[in-house]
């Protein structure tokens, strides 16, 4: 392949070829922001990746083509096979797994420029000055780092790591372990013609560190550690294309990186909280579950009465959680609401920003169900609606719905946005058990006097209401 | 590439990547971080220069290894996103759907 065309007609084809690819991108990415052209978005960044993978079998001097279409063969074979068959409640952690896919990728060049350096002679020129070192080593630490942070982010949404892991001075101990990998790094730009061992050690640290960052993170967090691992690879990418001077994964890596940090600070924002609050504090794991008792008592209805009630209301508003999810319930929930709207009830989904583990995770969901998008509102939109409505639907949702955020300001969601619910006529909400959320804190929704537990897996709460507001008639 | 010129390109493509996100409703969010990540599966272009030019078996070890998990970002950034984004529709598109069936 390679070498048949002079490397000067190559290489202008291939400078081309990028310049199409990064049009591409942003056109795809463009329409992408509409969900009327967004189908069309992802297949016209998807021609720009197809061109521009072929062209770059074209680069003058390369070698190992069969190894290099095995790889791919391998790498893209698995990924389409398990991309097809995920179900959508999974979507988070898979692309967490390909967002880390990503970052390796951008390590492993940096790793094969770095070793490159270490065989070369002291005395002879290197093919870098210290600028591309330092922007190589800087893609290794940020791509190894989203490696394995997000490997861990997958493990921990398929449940393969149950638990948190703190202990006392984890920060500083993740503190010095960035310290250590920035002074290998900055070593091995200063040397010029760094041992081998400091290049394993340097990616050895890059890579716990990922691992140390990412494990006390709670799952009620990761939408927005997801988000940030995909920025940090669109950085690496960036990098290490500086390094081969590629166009290409210059502009792609920097759009990426830069619109993937605008979407992780948009998602920490939605939480009320820094993204700093997000990486260091133990949210989510128990040591704030002290929050005051509460007044009231939690009181139970029956799906066949809960059903009823929704069947003459005017207007009901569904908010669903991560239950939802969980339950797999989001068919059912459309074929209940679908009920309801033909009995001429007003029904409006509203959607959380940080709802579920990934933004919008809610929204995919019902879309999978069927549920049209005008349906669906977020929370600016749809909040002020609350007081008029008759029913408000809590589906598996929790911290989302708790005015303990506007109230309490010891809470540790204090100041947090939350859907209104508690403001409708009555509130129904679904829920598996009577324990606290993920975050230990007791939702005072369940206890206000306007409120009934429906007590059940979300799936089959949902088939008791349509069950029983079919039988209303 | 030039530096300066290299810079041109970082600034540009930094407030291209903010402004296109800026407009973007949450109800994208999920397959926009996915098409975002997608996109940054252009690394497999790079993974595949590693291999290519790899001369020893270290080298050429790390190289395959760059080229088999960029083509998965690539990959399975694709079909996940595509997946997601063709489960959208208005209410009107359902009609339509319906009655042309």
């Amino acid at each position: 392949m390679g070498g048949w065309l002079p490397d000067n007609v190559a290489t202008l084809l291939i400078d081309g070829s990028y310049l199409l690819v990064a049009f591409l991108f942003i056109m795809g990415l463009k329409a992408m922001s509409s969900p009327v052209t967004a189908r069309r978005g992802i297949v016209v960044a998807g021609a720009g990746m197809l061109i521009g993978t072929l062209m770059s079998f074209l680069y003058p001097g390369m070698g190992n083509f069969p190894l290099m279409l095995v790889a791919i063969a391998i790498g893209g074979g698995l990924a389409w096979w398990s991309g097809k068959r995920v179900a959508m409640t999974d979507m988070p952690q898979m692309i967490a797994l390909y967002n880390g896919m990503g970052g390796g990728a951008a390590a492993a060049i940096a790793a094969g420029e770095l070793l490159r350096m270490t065989a070369e002679q002291p005395g002879v020129a290197t093919g870098h000055g210290p600028v591309v070192t330092a922007l190589a080593a800087a893609g290794a630490f940020i791509g190894s780092v989203s490696f394995s942070g997000s490997l861990i982010a997958f493990g921990k949404l398929q449940n393969l790591i149950k638990r948190s892991f703190r202990f006392k001075g984890q920060q500083v101990m993740n503190l010095v372990i960035v310290a250590a990998t920035l002074a290998i790094g900055a070593s091995l730009v200063v040397a010029g013609h760094p041992a081998m061992q400091t290049v394993v050690l340097f990616f050895a640290l890059a890579l716990l560190l990922g691992v140390t960052m990412t494990l006390p993170i709670g799952g009620a967090d990761m939408p927005v550690v997801i988000s940030l691992y995909n920025a940090f690879t669109g950085l690496a990418v960036a990098f290490e294309g500086f390094v081969l001077e590629n166009a290409a994964m210059i502009i792609a890596g920097i759009v990426v990186g830069s619109a993937g940090t605008l979407l992780t600070q948009l998602m920490a924002k939605a939480m009320n909280r820094s993204l700093g609050n997000v990486l260091f504090s133990g949210f989510g794991e128990g040591e704030v579950a002290a929050t005051g008792a509460v007044a009231g008592a939690l009181k139970p209805i029956e799906p066949a009465d809960a059903g009823i009630m929704m069947a003459f209301a005017q207007k009901v508003l569904v908010v669903p959680g991560y239950g939802m999810a969980v339950a797999q319930a989001q068919h059912k929930v459309w074929e209940l609401c679908q009920l309801l709207i033909d009995k001429g009830v007003m029904v409006r989904f509203a959607i959380h920003p940080v709802a579920g583990r990934m933004p919008g995770h809610m929204n995919v969901l019902l879309a999978e169900a069927g549920v049209p998008y005008d349906l669906i509102a977020d929370l600016d939109e749809i909040n002020a609606e609350f007081e008029t409505a008759d029913v408000a639907l809590v589906i598996g949702a929790n911290d989302v719905v708790n005015p303990v955020a506007r109230t309490d300001k010891s809470s540790p969601i204090y100041g947090m946005p939350i859907l209104n619910a508690d403001k409708a006529r009555n509130v129904l909400v679904i829920k598996r058990g009577q324990g606290a959320g993920f975050s230990g804190i007791e939702n005072h929704l369940f206890y206000l006097d306007n409120t009934r537990m429906v007590y059940g897996d979300a799936q089959k709460v949902a088939s008791a209401l349509i069950h029983a507001i079919k039988a209303a008639g | 590439m030039e530096g300066v010129i290299a810079l041109y390109i970082v600034m540009l493509a930094a407030f291209t990547g903010y402004e296109v996100i800026a407009r973007v409703p949450v109800i994208l969010h999920t397959p926009l971080m996915s098409g975002s990540n997608f996109v940054h599966g252009i690394v497999l272009v790079g993974a595949m220069v590693a291999l290519g030019r790899a001369d020893t078996l270290l080298e050429q070890v790390i190289g395959f290894t760059g080229v088999v998990l960029g083509a998965g970002n690539a990959v399975g950034g694709y079909v996940v996103t595509e997946r997601m984004l063709e489960m959208f529709r208005a209410s009107g598109d359902r009609k339509k759907k319906k009655e042309s069936a």
